[in-house]
């Protein structure tokens, strides 16, 4: 038999995994800085610059000056979650160097300010980065937390009254705890009702590699989502660039009339003049 | 890139998923069960404070048994056997099944009747006492059901959930005789009758265990409909199976654990019967089995122990939670997992009971939206988990390299290198640049396998101008 | 090796290796959520009975001055029960029925008591027996849960076979949650006996179709008598 007896007292440990601990690590808002890093995310560099820009527009607008680091690629999500870690490591310090400042990090996808801000300590655990990547991620925030929470934005209503649906995407909901905000900051806008789909925290099925691995999977749940969006209303805002490319193709692809648009673009656009 | 499909690796998995969505009533089915069962627990627990609370508890409960695991067996063994209960230990399936054989031979017994167990369904046991000459005979509702049926629980609280009740009525009026009727009275009287008689003739009663007290020697049942009591009590005999994780240090330690497993598993406060045994009949008694066998099953458990992270999934005390609210779940239904543990909790822990390679495609199959934790009584932060499967399944990391058996049995050379030549160019701002500008020209950068993309969806329209184009002319202009 | 001896040894070894500088001590569970739940007994008997009548429990709540007579007259008006299995005359609610098996209230009920092994009359047991009357070591206001040791004046098969399960609860008895019964009754130290069960309604499924149904192994009904002081009686309503 085992050495070890009940008599002698066996080390006992915490769950052991950081990711776990990272998640319940209590997000501290700064006061609101004179600047802010810009961390665009490659869906918006590539695909939904307008998101981006708006998303540059209310910070300027909140007098905050915006820095955009022109070398900026990935956060390196897309090889983590498909296990690569070695080059998702190796993609995310490429970041690191990006924001020698203290200043903020904010990023306009919830996807991609989980990534940074819940996995990098883990991912940079036992390497000499791992003070580095623990700062990061607290200096990293989702912009629309951030403008609601850090600039306190108000926003004025100049647009037709509309209803508009909501989706949140689920690491805006789950992984950062955010999904009141783009709630709470439509609900500012005066002319916006704002219709709550059906089954609204379930996921729309793009999760990344996912959408190409489990393709069956991914279709029969954007299905859904979309049908439920539909349902609410004929416009519909997310949080995330993933989900809304993914929604929007399929309402584009089977020809339903639902309209997509990233929640910054529509914030931006309403509290225009010319809205 | 060179995303592929799991197809290849997957196998089956494929095949069943396109099958059970093609499937229109096995879709309403599960549809209609889950948005019930969500429903449910949403309100027994709209508490959040009380929830939290409850949670961060169960949590902790189940850490601290599950680091002194070794020791609290050790003291689980001991006071079970002094109290007159028999303690065997299974490495695998096979051994837990021959050790039940080696009872039911020495007993002399023809019929086993059963209280609801996933273990024995791991073990395939019913399988393996059949060709042993012996019947083994479920007696939960859902579990005949699917018995009669001759097929395995698509859930682990609700084995006849794929089913509805026309499909139900049809399969009893078969197989039993029954009346083809809706009525749901009906049908589970007539369960009733059929069960009542069953359990006076049985030799042998086998039930799982929900929670196993270390101090005080108890095995803890959870059910509702009295046949796990019914199973525990009227046979002279019973065999009790139980997974080496199931321990707790404590009497008190069941009490969150319990709330939480009903409240969670179907919005219940509390099941019909909670069953706490701690020994066989006592001379003055007058029913109750004569002897207790406790059967401790390891069945890949102890090697995934032995990783700190992967060992959170042995936390799990069975609530189907994960399930419930998994959207993957909810589409493809359990059998389309082709595993005896299905959902979420099924996707982390098959790969460590009946082979990595063998349950391939369960990792990827999910979008990490992280419902699943969410929910989960014991915060076993599942998709942290399905990520490092995925790493484990690449064999992806070099400072934290894998540990588990198969590791790296799904990584090809092409999308190592895929992922490769992905880093060096994020790793390269400028001809990441480029890279990307030829993408915007060429308009297919994105997933190589835009096909899958595409079936359903538009492909993605790259802008006239990235983000960081309008940026630089913005400076430029200034 | 034997099984057990190399299922040990993997968990202490892959524990030892596991241990990480990152790895401290579990802290010592706090339970303070289940130990802060205290209400009144009107509080607690309002709970009890809401939490039984969810799931279709029966609760009638009685005085107690000739509880038995009035139990019986209950029972006789609400069952069709003839065949009626209570605790011998030497347990106190053997004793307390007495009369009624002796045929004093008027009642024609067939009367009898678990007094042999569960071989010797066990087709009787499950056939013949209409309704079975037992007493209840506590109950739990939280859940509507009925804490029950088996005895073998009242074996565990009374409450679980025939139809219909009675229950005699004192008020006195009732606790708020599962915790404090363990915690006042101090169940862990005493030690635990043959059986211990919590019964929170009859029996019941939701297997077919998530569809609810009861009495699909154990009793079809769970009627249980809760017994207050005369100063209760008004806040509860009592016969
Ligand atoms: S993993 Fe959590 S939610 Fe899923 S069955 Fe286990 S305890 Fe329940």
């Amino acid at each position: 038999m085992h050495t070890s007896s009940s008599s002698k007292v066996a080390p006992l440990y915490t769950n052991a995994a950081p990711a776990q601990q990272a998640s319940h690590r209590l997000k501290v808002y700064p006061p609101k800085p004179q600047k802010v890093y810009f961390f665009a995310t490659c869906l918006v560099d590539l695909f939904y610059p307008d998101a981006g820009m708006a998303g540059i527009q209310l910070l300027e607008q909140q007098g905050i000056e915006v820095l955009y680091p022109q070398t900026q690629t990935c956060c390196g999500q897309p090889a983590y979650t498909s296990g690569y870690h070695d080059q998702a490591r190796a993609v995310a310090q490429a970041q690191f160097d990006l924001f020698p400042e203290p200043w903020p990090i904010v990023l306009p996808s919830g996807s991609c300010a989980g990534m940074m801000r819940q996995h990098y300590p883990q991912l940079f655990a036992n390497t000499p980065e791992q003070a580095n990547a623990q700062a990061i991620a607290n200096r990293v925030f989702e912009l629309t937390d951030f403008l609601l929470h850090v600039c306190q934005l108000q926003l004025k209503d100049e647009g037709k009254p509309i209803k508009v649906a909501l989706h949140t995407s689920c690491s805006a909901r789950r992984e950062l705890g955010i999904a009141h905000v783009g709630e709470t900051l439509l609900d500012q806008l005066a002319q916006v009702e704002r219709i709550e789909p059906k089954r609204t925290s379930e996921c729309c099925g793009f999760g990344g590699t996912f959408a190409v691995r489990h393709p069956q999977i991914s279709a029969a749940m954007v299905e859904d989502k979309t049908q439920a969006l539909i349902d609410a209303a004929p416009h519909f805002v997310t949080t995330d660039c993933g989900c809304l490319m993914n929604i929007q193709g399929h309402a584009e692809k089977t020809r339903l009339k639902l309209q997509g648009e990233h929640l910054l673009s529509f914030l931006w656009r309403r509290t225009q003049n010319d809205a | 890139m060179t995303l592929k499909t799991d197809h290849l690796a997957g196998g089956q998995f494929y095949i069943r998923v396109q099958d059970a969505l093609a499937n229109a009533p096995i879709r309403a089915n599960f549809r209609k069960a889950m948005d019930g069962l969500m429903h449910k627990r949403a309100t027994a627990l709209e508490d959040t404070q009380e929830r939290e609370s409850l949670r961060e508890l169960a949590a902790n409960v189940r850490l601290r048994a599950l680091a002194r695991l070794p020791e609290l067996l050790i003291q689980l063994e001991k006071k079970c056997q002094s109290q007159g209960i028999q303690v065997h230990w299974a490495q695998d399936a096979q051994q837990a099944c021959e050790q039940v054989l080696a009872i039911c031979q020495q007993r002399q017994a023809r019929t086993v009747i059963k209280g609801k167990s996933m273990v024995s369904e791991e073990m395939e046991l019913n399988h393996f006492l059949a060709e042993a000459g012996i019947e083994a005979l479920e007696s939960d509702l859902g579990e005949y059901i699917v018995q009669l049926a001759q097929e395995t629980p698509s859930h682990i609280i609700m084995p006849a959930i794929h089913k509805n009740t026309q499909q139900i009525s049809q399969l009893m009026h078969e197989k039993t005789g029954t009346q083809l009727s809706h009525d749901v009275a009906y049908l589970t009287e007539c369960a009733r009758q059929q069960l009542r008689e069953r359990f006076q003739q049985a030799d042998i009663g086998l039930s799982g265990v929900n929670f196993a007290v270390a101090e005080t020697g108890t095995l803890c049942l959870v059910e509702n409909e009295g046949n796990g009591r019914l199973t525990t009590s009227v046979p002279s005999c019973h065999i009790a199976v139980m997974g080496i994780e199931k321990v707790v240090e404590h009497l008190e330690d069941v009490t969150p654990l319990l709330s939480l497993l009903t409240r969670s598993a179907t919005g219940q406060a509390i099941t019909t019967y909670f069953n706490m045994i701690s020994r066989p009949r006592q001379p003055d008694e007058k029913d109750g089995p004569e002897v207790v066998h406790l059967i401790l099953v390891d069945n890949g458990r102890a090697h995934l122990y032995q990783d700190p992270e992967l060992r959170d999934t042995l936390r799990c005390i069975r609530c189907g939670a994960c399930m419930n609210h998994c959207p993957v779940y909810t589409r493809i239904g359990g059998h389309a997992y082709g595993t005896t543990y299905p959902g979420p909790i099924g996707k982390i822990l098959m790969p460590h009971l009946t082979g990595f390679a063998n349950n391939a495609a369960l990792p990827s199959a999910s979008t990490l939206c992280g419902a699943c934790a969410e929910v989960c009584p014991v915060k076993i932060p599942i998709p942290d988990i399905l990520v490092r499967l995925r790493r484990e399944a690449v064999n992806g990391d070099q400072i934290n390299p894998s540990v588990m058996a198969e590791k790296g049995f799904k990584r090809t050379w092409k999308e190592a290198l895929a992922w490769q030549l992905w880093a060096y160019l994020a790793q390269r701002p400028r001809l990441y640049q480029i890279a990307t500008k030829i993408a915007r020209l060429g308009h297919y950068w994105m997933p190589q396998s835009l096909g899958a993309w595409t079936q359903v969806r538009t492909a993605p329209r790259p802008a006239a101008k990235s983000l960081s184009q309008l940026r630089r002319d913005a400076e430029k202009s200034l | 090796m034997s099984a057990r001896d190399t299922i040990l040894q993997r968990l202490f070894d892959g524990r030892t290796e596991a241990l990480g500088e990152t790895q401290a001590q579990v802290p010592a569970s706090q339970f303070h959520v289940l130990a802060q739940v205290k209400m009144s007994l009107p509080a607690r008997l309002q709970a009890f009975q809401q939490a039984m009548a969810k799931v279709e429990g029966e609760v009638i709540v009685l005085t107690r001055a000739q509880w038995p007579q009035k139990m019986a007259a209950w029972l006789a008006d609400h069952t069709q029960a003839q065949r009626i299995l209570v605790p011998p005359a030497h347990h106190v609610l053997g004793q307390a029925l007495a009369p009624l098996w002796q045929g004093q209230w008027g009642h024609t009920w067939q009367v009898r008591t678990y007094d042999a092994p569960i071989e010797t009359w066990q087709a009787e047991l499950f056939n013949e027996v209409d309704l079975a009357i037992t007493s209840t070591r506590a109950g739990i206001a939280q859940t509507g849960s009925l804490v029950l040791w088996p005895t073998p004046e009242e074996p565990r098969l009374m409450s679980l076979v025939p139809p219909i399960h009675v229950a005699i609860l004192d008020s006195q008895r009732l606790y708020n949650t599962f915790y404090e019964v363990l915690q006042v009754e101090a169940w862990a130290q005493q030690g635990m006996p043959t059986n211990a069960l919590l019964i929170s309604g009859p029996s019941k499924t939701a297997d077919i179709e998530q569809t609810l149904a009861y009495g699909v192994h154990g009793p079809k009904r769970l009627i249980v008598f809760v017994l207050v002081d005369e100063e209760m009686a008004e806040v509860c309503d009592a016969p």
